[in-house]
């Protein structure tokens, strides 16, 4: 198993999901300092690192829903030593899978043909905006994970036994846990 | 040939987007657009499946104000029953709902907004950001952590859990608040005031030093909307619809909310997934108005409290018409918080909060329900119809941020005008181009967020989008 640096680096990632298990992240409260004391916050929502630098730990939250999560998972991949998948859109697909029910075009012709007046275009897959994949998928159906962390969202407890947990040389077994 | 300047992603705000800046070929601004990247299609998939379940399920759409989608849709559930919510409940969702304003708010200018303005908008963007602020600014920084915790610990108390919260439903809430649960809320009261009179204090002296920002992130005249009470003060929970324009004047007032239809439209460009709305009797993209926390203090007569009236009254002193400069969200923010802390104060105070009358029990009366309230950032409206059985048929959600979005995207070409020298890039130039878009805190609601393989590509592309040149610059 890799080691962890002496000040190691972690990212946090938004794919397909609402935020929540980001905004469980800041519900850590005070502890985000001493979260900030023990390790370094790089490429994330949070900050204004545009790039991906090589990490330790990457938390990704939210499902692979469209071209550019896939490209980017993948990027991000090659660029971690563990990754996580955070929260249950990462974990199974949960609420950002369930327009796998219906195809992208009856998704979208809901949301923009029949809502909107007037129609200037539909987005979907051009040169500025991405395109929706036909199946939203859970993070481990696309790249290797490392440790699973369920819920809608993860309680902040459970995140900071975690991470902490993973930064002091104390990984959570992940052998036999499976989710998704 | 236009080359196109790309800023990806857009970093703090809450979600996933890129600002393209479109340059001639004398190397000047043209112009510029906000794409906002998330699209999940809560439309869609909430079809066939029973009422009951929208406020737990829309809760989905945004982590940051689940709250706002579970009222909305518990609002509107209230409608299919065809019921009167108990008063106490009502005041839960009062409380609750101020609640959430108070966290996001405080995660909108403490977290994502204050490293610009307290570090400044050329500070090293590894610096700027609330881990640099944990080190430069660390009294600060904790007393705003310790704000949105307050919002947040409230809706845990009420709900049983800060995100997401399995609380409201159709007829009032699902869970009776105790008296010490109550008294936990009111032992944080004294600390909120202070820190937020102490940021607003601190907000109004720095607007000094952006006179620039100010006059180039987004000012420019708009409609404004906002839900008001019948006295004309600011509401948040119920109320009737507003509009002023810039000059202040009253384009329409005592609109009903859940005719929202009737006088709000909604565009689709292929350029963003979030639609554009835009008030209709002036078409699109003409009717282009602002919501949220400016847009509400706009509207607004008054504050129902006192402090938070004087600091209106204040307020409305940097115009003689409606203040229409962007850069006063981060104050009407603040103004905003304080009216949150004394109205949450007043609401704790009242012994009916207690009570185990939280719900009204019927069955499906009416087969179409709208929900409106007031969200950190603006108007929100649920629209739901329903079959014979509760089984939804039909869904439309009309959501705050969208309603911004011409706004924004005209903020984000003024700022990149102004301050935007394609020939001579510095990082500093494109954060205000960013910063331009944090003044509005969108809520990419449920949103995706890419991670850019460079910081910032140059594409050249032809008229159709087809690629004719990359270049990267770090």
């Amino acid at each position: 198993m890799d080691r962890i640096a002496a000040r190691p680096r972690i990212a946090t990632v938004w794919l397909g999901g609402c935020s929540g298990c980001h905004m469980s992240f800041l519900d850590l409260d005070e502890r985000l300092i001493t979260l900030a004391e023990k390790a370094e916050i790089c490429a994330s929502p949070l900050t204004d690192i545009k790039g991906f630098p090589p990490v330790d730990v990457t938390l990704v939250e939210g499902a692979v829903a469209n071209s550019e999560h896939l490209e980017h998972i993948q990027h991000i991949r090659q660029h971690t030593k563990y990754l996580v998948a955070f929260g249950d859109c990462a974990v199974t697909g949960n609420v950002t899978a369930m327009r796998n029910l219906f195809s992208v075009d009856d998704v979208l012709n809901r949301a923009y043909q029949e809502t909107a007046s007037p129609v200037v275009g539909v987005p979907s897959g051009n040169h500025v905006v991405p395109k929706l994949l036909d199946r939203v998928r859970p993070v481990h159906e696309v790249v290797k994970v490392d440790y699973f962390l369920p819920g809608c969202p993860p309680h902040a407890d459970e995140i900071f036994a975690f991470v902490a947990g993973l930064l002091d040389g104390n990984p959570p077994r992940s052998d036999g846990r499976r989710f998704g | 040939m236009s080359k196109r300047l790309m800023i990806e992603p857009v970093t703090r705000v809450e979600g996933h987007a890129k600002i393209s800046i479109y340059v001639d070929d004398a190397g000047e601004v043209q112009s510029a657009q906000f794409h906002v990247l998330e699209f999940r299609g809560f439309e869609k998939f909430a079809e066939g499946r029973p009422f009951h379940e929208m406020p737990g399920l829309m809760s989905r759409i945004c982590g940051i104000c689940p709250v706002s989608h579970v009222l909305a849709s518990a609002k509107a559930g209230d409608q299919l029953l065809g019921v009167e919510v108990p008063s106490p409940a009502v005041k839960q969702r009062r409380l609750v709902n101020l609640a959430q304003l108070l966290q996001s708010h405080a995660l909108s200018f403490f977290h994502l907004s204050s490293p610009d303005l307290l570090l400044g908008m050329d500070a090293p963007p590894e610096e700027r950001n609330l881990f640099g602020l944990i080190e430069r600014e660390p009294e600060f920084i904790r007393s705003g952590i310790r704000l949105r915790q307050f919002g947040q610990r409230i809706i845990e108390l009420c709900g049983g859990k800060r995100i997401h919260p399995s609380w409201g439903a159709p007829g009032g809430v699902t869970q009776v608040l105790v008296s010490e649960q109550r008294d936990e809320i009111a032992s944080w009261l004294p600390e909120a005031y202070r820190t937020v009179t102490s940021a607003l204090e601190r907000m109004k002296r720095l607007t000094e030093s952006f006179p620039a920002e100010i006059a180039a992130m987004g000012a420019f005249p708009t409609l404004f909307l906002g839900t008001v009470n019948e006295d004309g003060s600011a509401e948040y929970y119920d109320g009737h619809i507003r509009i002023v324009d810039s000059e202040g004047n009253t384009v329409a007032d005592k609109l009903d909310p859940h005719r929202y239809h009737s006088y709000l439209g909604e565009a689709s460009e292929e350029w963003s997934f979030v639609k554009f709305p835009y008030y209709k009797p002036m078409g699109y993209p003409t009717g282009k108005y602002r919501v949220g926390p400016l847009a509400r203090l706009n509207v607004a007569d008054r504050m129902s409290t006192p402090l938070a009236n004087r600091e209106l009254r204040e307020f409305k002193q940097l115009s003689v018409g409606a203040v229409c400069e962007s850069f006063y969200y981060h104050q009407a923010r603040l103004i905003e918080m304080l009216h949150a802390v004394e109205m949450i104060e007043e609401l704790v105070a009242d012994p009916e909060l207690l009570s185990p009358h939280v719900r009204a029990k019927a069955g499906l009366n009416r087969y179409e329900g709208v929900g409106s309230c007031e969200a950190p950032r603006g108007t929100l409206f649920h629209h739901y119809q329903v079959d014979h059985g509760g089984l939804m048929t039909k869904v439309n959600l009309l959501i705050a941020t969208s309603q911004n979005n011409l706004a924004m995207n005209e903020a984000v070409e003024q700022a990149a005008r102004r301050f935007v020298s394609p020939g001579n890039l510095t990082e500093g130039m494109l954060n205000r181009v960013e910063a331009a878009i944090r003044c509005f805190d969108p809520c990419l609601s449920c949103s995706t967020h890419a991670i850019g393989q460079m910081p910032l590509r140059i594409e050249v592309r032809d008229r159709s989008g087809r690629l004719l040149e990359q270049v990267a610059r770090g």
